[in-house]
């Protein structure tokens, strides 16, 4: 059990505490409170939505913490190391990415899925919930990140 | 009034990795268009380069690092980044200026020196770039997005991974007898299915190498072409590159998220669809007229997608289109005639203009040992980063 200390690696991308409606790890972005529009990551200068009648100075956007559970829409996983700013284990694992329809939002988001699970495990369609996972450490902390993972699993 | 414009010459530097300065394959490429063209470089009064990111400062000013390549001359200048469209912007330039009567005859070049692997941003720590963003929190490299497009054609469609070996092993014939092309070997479906899996579910040979390369082409206005005694040239008829719709809901490099379709309907036309559409209402042809298409490979599955995307079929309908034979030389509309990204790697700002150098060949009846017997009409096809995709459409 490691004792370092959890960072996020991204700032202000996610939560893992209290989101207004209820606790749990939440993807953060804005929506439009206008049109309802939703964005992540978050859009804070203007509503794009073309049709939407609000100000788009930003006064219309409003924080908002996405559906943390979804749909697979699809699927794959990377087999070779990706290139830098990716910061890599050595030895590098395999690692699976979902792209994740979320129906109240009707958007997908991609994500890394947790390290235990392979493509073998994933199917399109499948129920997904949000976690956090370690995307990377350095000999002061783990740095964290949003990941998919099947609902119902233990991470 | 017509809006066409006449394809006075075609030129190509070979793909490949040949580790030299992208300047050398620009310059090879304009003066083999220029050659073709039976014309001189003082004679171009406006040229248009494609831009690449991956070769510092010259790169950004690519119309200008070839003007002073081919010797200052006094023409006009431009230079166009659009990621994998930079080509088709260049001679959308082109088209533009000769369209408005500011000029006659223009030069496009794009050539690229590729790094070897993956794609990466381009450098430094760069936090607020979605571009650097998607390396660092997701380690999505290219083939993860065009893996996700071939799962989900698997999970929606019933493609399957032979589907996908099977266009490999079509567009490796078609490149056989292409001078330009990189690859130039047969390769069977055993030889896909054997090598490593890059991203579940597309293998090394299911996705396009980067290369080295560089093309060029020499456009002019009608009465210039018919002033150098040019009676039939092949025309470009048709250039889209159209933006995507709100809200674009398939998630395209480098993107985290879609937008949400909660509160705007998505549009009756994924983008890459509609990219096909505007250049196919500009030309006033339909997907029933192509004699060819040339589309962007970048993996053997995203090749079925554009069947759909370009009209050659309904939805769900490439993987019998490719099986009955129709796409391939010899077929209804052959598909990648040139071996296409399989048999060339992609060299970015070239690709779009090596695309309409195809197309130029085919119809005027020189693609030796690949030709489309009796081609009229020719569409080329790309859809890159950030929103940026193209079409063109050529005739004769």
């Amino acid at each position: 059990m490691s004792t370092k200390q959890r960072r996020p690696a991204v700032a202000g991308w996610f939560t893992t505490g209290d989101a207004p409606d209820g606790p749990g790890v939440r993807l953060l972005g804005t929506r439009c409170t206008a049109c309802g529009t939703p964005y992540f990551p978050r859009n804070d200068l203007a509503c794009r939505n073309p049709g939407c009648g609000g100000p788009k100075d930003g006064s219309e956007l409003e924080e908002h913490a996405l559906s943390p559970r979804g749909r697979i829409w699809s699927y794959t996983d990377a087999r070779y190391t990706p290139p830098p700013p990716y910061v890599a284990a050595d030895p590098f694992r395999p690692f699976a990415i979902a792209a994740v329809e979320l129906e109240a939002e009707r958007m997908i988001v991609l994500g890394q899925v947790v390290p235990d699970v392979t493509t073998a495990d994933l199917a399109v369609g499948m129920e997904v919930e949000l976690t956090e996972g370690v995307l990377y450490e350095d000999d002061e902390a783990q740095y964290t990140v949003w990941m998919w993972r099947p609902s119902g699993r233990r991470a | 009034m017509s809006t066409d414009v006449a394809v006075l010459g075609a030129g190509m530097h070979p793909w490949g990795k040949w580790g030299r300065d992208f300047v050398e394959y620009g310059l090879v490429a304009a003066r083999a268009a220029l050659a073709d063209a039976g014309l001189t470089w003082p004679e171009i009064q406006y040229v248009a380069g494609a831009d690449t990111i991956r070769n510092g400062y010259p790169g950004f000013v690519a119309g200008a690092t070839f003007a002073q390549a081919l010797g200052w001359s006094g023409a006009r200048v431009s230079s166009s980044y659009a990621a994998c469209a930079s080509g088709a912007q260049a001679i959308n330039a082109a088209r533009a200026q000769i369209l408005a009567g500011l000029c006659d005859v223009a030069l496009v070049v794009g050539a690229d020196a590729a790094p070897k692997g993956f794609f990466r941003p381009v450098g430094g720590d760069r936090p607020g770039d979605p571009d650097w963003l998607r390396f660092r929190l997701l380690g999505a490299s290219n083939p993860v997005y065009f893996a996700l497009y071939a799962r989900r054609r698997m999970a929606v469609h019933g493609a399957t991974p032979d589907d996908f070996a099977a266009v490999k092993v079509k567009n490796a014939r078609h490149g056989l007898a292409n001078p330009y092309a990189r690859y130039r070997k047969e390769v069977t479906a055993e030889e896909v299915a054997a090598s490593p899996v890059v991203a579940d579910p597309l293998r090394l040979l299911d996705i396009c190498a980067t290369s080295d390369g560089g093309a060029a082409l020499v456009l002019s206005s009608m009465d210039f072409a018919r002033s150098r005694g040019v009676a039939s040239p092949v025309r470009i008829a048709g250039l889209a590159t159209v933006t995507p719709t709100f809200p674009k809901t398939v998630p395209d490099l480098p993107d985290f998220a879609t937008d949400s379709a909660l509160a705007a309907p998505p549009p009756d036309r994924p983008f890459r669809a509609s990219i096909a559409h505007a250049a196919y209402v500009e030309a006033g042809v339909g997907p029933e007229d192509l004699s060819l298409a040339e589309v962007y490979d970048l993996s053997t599955a995203l090749e079925l997608d554009w069947y759909e995307d370009i009209g050659l079929c309904e939805p769900g309908g490439a993987e019998h289109l490719l099986r009955s034979g129709a796409t391939a030389l010899g077929g209804r509309v052959p598909v990648n005639p040139s071996g296409g990204l399989a048999c060339f790697g992609e060299a970015v700002p070239a690709q779009a203009i090596a695309q309409v150098c195809e197309l130029t060949w085919q119809l005027r009846g020189r693609a030796d040992g690949r030709q489309v017997e009796g081609a009229r009409v020719g569409l080329a096809v790309n859809q890159g980063l950030f929103g940026h995709g193209s079409a063109v459409i050529a005739v004769r």
